[in-house]
């Protein structure tokens, strides 16, 4: 990872799904070391506007920009630094992790330690296997492998603590204090109560729709 | 760039292979297709002789149908989809690779089975090489057509038959050309007009539909 | 003109224009649909071959006209829609699309009756008959797509980009229907052609497609201001403009 600072910046945001206006008037900025944890009810729209965040989902007003420029104009650049989990863990079930990592990672031209990785997320054992044999968390974990294997200083994770265990869950939190010790950025979203540092981590409570 | 495209169709080729029966189940619907015909025409050789080309076309273009509806809606459901929009790579690439990928597992096995099935028609032999090359110039602008249909219906899981009103209609040229040539071909004509129509559709297909098929996609991951 | 575009754009005030005008083409319309039938029906003489069955152009054409007509503003207010993301736009292809698809199946239909005398049976694959066919299935495809996604904004982009490749599809499936029909066409098939047209018969026609595509404008008028306030039904301007409506009213 570079030392550049990066930063993603969001104004006037307005959220709808369907005919109801989830959001009005969001704004906010994340820079390099630093994370945003959104919280609220169920409904109230963090996974729109981390889809938003990412340029996956389009916000009815507003703007999205990173370095100062709108995210869909530097559309590749931008995703050269960006990592999303969502909900659905983005891998193919017929292929074993490893495969799935490979690909990833040469997609991205890069080349990542494998092991190390698979180690640290206790899935050497069955690296080999296909995904759709994996349990829940295993799933989980590999999964996660994308997004720390990935190179990139944005990580986006939507509720990233589901079906971790609780060795996972710290694990995971240590690795992404890390990311932010070396000037990453996070923006995440979820109801557990936070393990990262607290003195990079905002979090944003989102109201409710009404 | 070129990287990625060969990065994504060795995947799913490598997919493909791994799950045989999905690869087997379109070409058996083609032959149970072109089997029904004769059964609902009767056996009256000049008969099926005459609509045999016509018959093989149909039943590709509904295997190509089948075959369709999982195009994109595994990876929509599974999250690579997004990960694919995510990526460094343009998306246009990246799911042009996918179509290309959908024609080698899909529409080859069926041109390299028509042989056979030609033979329920009883026809002739240069029919059957003039039907392949219709086939072999018609397909892609099925598949291009087809990844347009199926990243439309990617996130509609409640309608599978959707895609079939959606692309029907629009393939009607596609069928029109590529059974008109694989007649005259039955009957010793020249097959070079619409042979060339077929493969011009083929390359219109392929210079427009990929950008449709990555609005359609970015439209169905929103 | 760009800023009378942008201000037309904005629902609140093309809601306005468009309740204004409506009546007025409403009222238009069936003066001229009007004339024109008493002009084609009473006025025009017989046809010397087809007798008085060729009167039914003067609804079969003008309906003809406004399927395709319909099929081309859909495909350009979706393309408008798509490229400066405006709403407005993609309500007026959400209700073009059911006005177009009832209008091909009306020439349809005018089709059929109309071939019953000349060819002796309701459906000969007449190329033209054959493309509005192929035009009613692309404006269902276009509706049920739209009905299948719940989420209005998805469903216009959707639809939008469809209707964009149909448009692009629709001169290639014309050409290799004409193509089709010219190779398989029967040795004496009387097409379905307007009979050699004199004056007396031309200008009613005239009238009647004017006087169609007046309707057609008035049913969108209403169509998309009914898709306007169902988009906007928590903008503030609509309680202001129902609430005045209402104290007139």
């Amino acid at each position: 990872m570079d030392t550049t600072s990066y930063s993603l910046e969001w104004q006037d945001l307005t959220l709808w799904r369907g005919e109801r206006c989830l959001q009005q008037g969001l704004k906010g900025k994340l820079a390099s070391g630093q994370a945003i944890t959104l919280k609220g009810p169920n409904g109230c729209g963090k996974t729109t506007l981390l889809r938003t965040l990412c340029g996956l989902s389009q916000p009815e007003t507003g703007k999205v920009l990173w370095q100062g420029k709108q995210i869909h104009k530097i559309r590749n650049k931008f995703h050269a630094h960006l990592a999303y989990s969502g909900h659905n863990n983005g891998l193919k079930r017929d292929l074993s992790t490893r495969e799935n990592l490979r690909f990833a990672a040469r997609l991205r031209g890069r080349h990542t330690n494998q092991n190390e990785l698979l180690n640290g997320l206790r899935l050497t054992a069955c690296a080999d296997l296909p995904v759709r044999n994996l349990s829940a968390g295993q799933q989980r974990r590999a999964s996660l492998a994308l997004i720390l294997g990935s190179g990139a200083e944005f990580w986006v994770l939507d509720e990233p603590f589901t079906n971790l265990d609780r060795s996972g869950c710290e694990w995971l939190a240590r690795r992404c204090n890390d990311h932010l010790g070396m000037g990453g950025l996070l923006l995440t979203a979820g109801h557990q109560d936070s393990l990262l540092n607290p003195e990079r981590e905002t979090i944003i409570e989102l109201a409710g729709a009404n | 760039m070129l990287q990625a495209f060969q990065l994504v169709i060795s995947r799913e080729l490598q997919m493909a292979f791994r799950r045989w029966s999905d690869l087997a189940l379109p070409v058996i619907f083609f032959m149970i297709v072109c089997m029904l015909f004769p059964l609902a025409v009767g056996q009256d050789q000049a008969i099926l002789q005459k609509i045999g080309p016509g018959a093989i076309w149909v039943a590709a273009l509904l295997a190509t149908l089948l075959s369709l509806n999982t195009l994109y809606r595994e990876d929509f459901d599974d999250g690579t989809l997004e990960q694919l929009a995510l990526s460094t790579q343009p998306l246009t690439i990246l799911l042009l690779a996918k179509t290309v990928a959908h024609w080698i597992v899909t529409e080859l096995p069926l041109i390299a089975i028509t042989p056979l099935l030609t033979l329920g028609f009883n026809l002739p032999a240069e029919g059957v090489y003039g039907l392949m090359l219709t086939l072999l110039a018609g397909t892609p602008a099925l598949s291009l057509l087809g990844s347009v249909g199926a990243a439309l219906t990617a996130g509609l899981h409640q309608a599978s038959g959707l895609i079939a009103l959606l692309l029907l209609p629009l393939t009607i040229p596609i069928l029109i050309f590529g059974a008109r040539a694989a007649d005259l071909a039955a009957s010793g004509q020249s097959i070079a007009g619409p042979l060339y129509l077929l493969g011009g559709l083929s390359v219109l297909a392929l210079t427009l539909c990929p950008f449709a098929t990555a609005a359609a996609v970015r439209v169905s991951l929103d | 003109m760009w800023n009378w575009f942008h201000k037309l754009a904005s629902p609140p005030h093309f809601y306005r224009i468009a309740s204004a005008f409506e009546p007025w083409l409403l009222w238009l319309a069936i003066a001229c649909m009007l004339t024109g039938a008493y002009g084609g029906l009473v006025l025009a003489p017989a046809d010397h071959v087809q007798g008085d069955g060729f009167r039914i152009i003067y609804v079969h054409v003008p309906a003809a006209f406004l399927s395709m007509f319909s099929y081309a503003l859909m495909a350009v207010a979706s393309g408008i829609g798509l490229i400066w993301r405006m709403k407005l736009a993609f309500s007026v292809a959400a209700a073009t699309a059911p006005v177009g698809a009832a209008f091909t199946f009306l020439a349809l239909v005018t089709g059929a009756i109309w071939g019953q005398p000349m060819w002796g049976s309701y459906w000969e694959w007449d190329p033209r008959l054959t493309s509005e066919l192929i035009l009613l299935f692309l404006f269902l495809g276009y509706i049920f797509l739209r009905q299948a996604l719940a989420e209005t904004r998805q469903a216009d982009r959707a639809s939008g980009i469809l209707a964009l490749v149909g448009v692009v599809n629709l001169p290639i499936i014309h050409y290799s229907v004409e193509w089709w029909n010219s190779i398989h066409q029967g040795p004496s098939l009387i097409k379905l052609e307007a009979p050699s047209i004199t004056t007396d018969m031309l200008w009613p026609l005239l009238a009647m497609i004017i006087g169609y595509q007046l309707l057609f404008l008035a049913i969108l008028m209403t169509s998309v201001r009914t898709q306007v306030l169902q988009r906007e039904q928590n903008a503030r301007w609509i309680t202001e403009q129902l609430g005045t409506e209402n104290i007139h009213g």
